[in-house]
């Protein structure tokens, strides 16, 4: 993902929030496959999601070698369950990296099931995004930002 | 890969610190670590054997401030310099917006950066990369050894196409932001360009 503007951000975080509360999970995150933390849903306040974002696509990518190594296309997801905290990843329409944390509150089988559904509507999103972005170009942060203003932001100290 | 987020206006960039097994990545980001202040950076994680050798990535995420009220923040990652972990050093490179090349000055160390370096150019190629139209500058670090190479041996041999380098003590401190700056802004640089 190179670029994520407001409305779409927001029909990505609505997606995320519903299956937030359809799964009963604690919480959800969702990453791109770089590690950057594109939306989360649920009891995020003392979770360092920036460290689980990096983590995760570092595993992601170590599986995915794995997967490539033994002319497996990918594996599909991964679980792991702990003492409190279990946690279900996958990979929705290649490159975004799904991330549900649960508890005893719910079951694997329904979060599975709501994954499923979440990752069809994301990939949906996906698809209208990456069209949209290919028919009209949007106006660029980048388009104000003068050679000036990188050089400042590096000398002030 | 640069992922700009228009919601939470943020500027995300992925720089990674490449070469030989102690040269001194990890000792950078050390450094920016203890001496970035706490609202600017998050955790840094190491994955390291017992032996403090990087094993699979250091990860360290810092803001480096405010430009047209979108916050730049940079992923820093250094890869694992050791020649037999060639395969995860190749994944850490997925998505990379800007190159660190850490070389160690010491004489006895020339043919290992020189592979180090023949090493980033391959892996780059595989993701699709070109090294000499990629954000990317090199530090010689260990310029406090007695063995370190003289600096213009170093660069004619480590730096033929003339990217912006400097010479480094990371144990110290010494060079370290100046190389860090000096990538940061060759990939804000790049973005602009692109746009
Ligand atoms: N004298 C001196 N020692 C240094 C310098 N920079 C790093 N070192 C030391 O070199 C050793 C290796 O440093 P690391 O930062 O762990 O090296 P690395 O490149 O991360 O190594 P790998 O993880 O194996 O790839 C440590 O003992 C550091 O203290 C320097 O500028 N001068
Ligand atoms: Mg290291």
């Amino acid at each position: 993902m190179e670029v994520l503007y407001e409305e779409q951000y927001q029909a990505i975080q609505a997606t995320v929030e519903r299956l937030y509360q359809d799964s009963n999970a604690m919480a959800i995150l969702l990453i791109d496959k770089n590690g950057q933390e594109i939306a989360s849903a649920g009891e995020i306040e003392g979770l360092d999601t920036t460290s689980l974002s990096s983590l995760t696509a570092g595993n992601v990518a170590a599986t995915g070698g794995i997967a490539k190594l033994l002319a497996e296309k990918e594996f599909t997801g991964q679980f792991h369950e702990g003492e409190h905290t279990n946690i279900h990843i996958s990979i929705v329409a290649q490159r975004i990296i799904l991330v549900v944390l649960f508890d005893q509150r719910t079951s694997l089988g329904l979060v599975r099931l709501r994954v499923r559904k979440a990752s069809k509507d994301i990939q949906t999103l996906l698809e209208e995004m990456s069209q949209q972005q290919q028919q009209q170009s949007k106006p660029s942060i980048f388009e104000e930002i003068t050679d000036a203003d990188i050089d400042n932001l590096f000398n002030d100290d | 890969m640069s992922f700009i987020n228009y919601s939470s206006r943020e500027i995300n960039c992925k720089i990674v610190y490449y070469g030989p097994g102690l040269c001194g990545k990890t000792t950078n980001l050390q450094y920016i670590y203890n001496k970035t202040s706490p609202d600017a950076k998050g955790k840094m994680i190491s994955l390291a054997t017992e032996t403090e050798r990087t094993l699979f990535f250091d990860f360290l995420p810092l803001s480096m401030g405010d430009i047209h009220g979108f916050k730049t923040r940079f992923h820093l990652y250094t890869v694992p310099g050791q020649v037999f972990y060639d395969a995860s050093r190749k994944l850490i490179l997925k998505g990379v917006d800007g190159v660190v090349f850490v070389a160690d000055s010491q004489v006895e160390r020339m043919e290992a950066n020189l592979e180090s370096l023949d090493n980033l150019r391959e892996n780059l190629e595989d993701h699709g990369f070109d090294l000499d139209k990629l954000p990317y500058v090199v530090q010689y670090n260990k310029q406090d050894l007695p063995n370190a190479a003289p600096l213009d041996e170093l660069k004619n041999l480590l730096n033929p196409t003339g990217v912006p380098d400097f010479s480094a003590v990371a144990v110290s401190g010494d060079g370290v932001f100046t190389t860090l700056k000096a990538v940061a802004k060759l990939v804000l640089l790049e973005l602009k360009k692109r746009r």
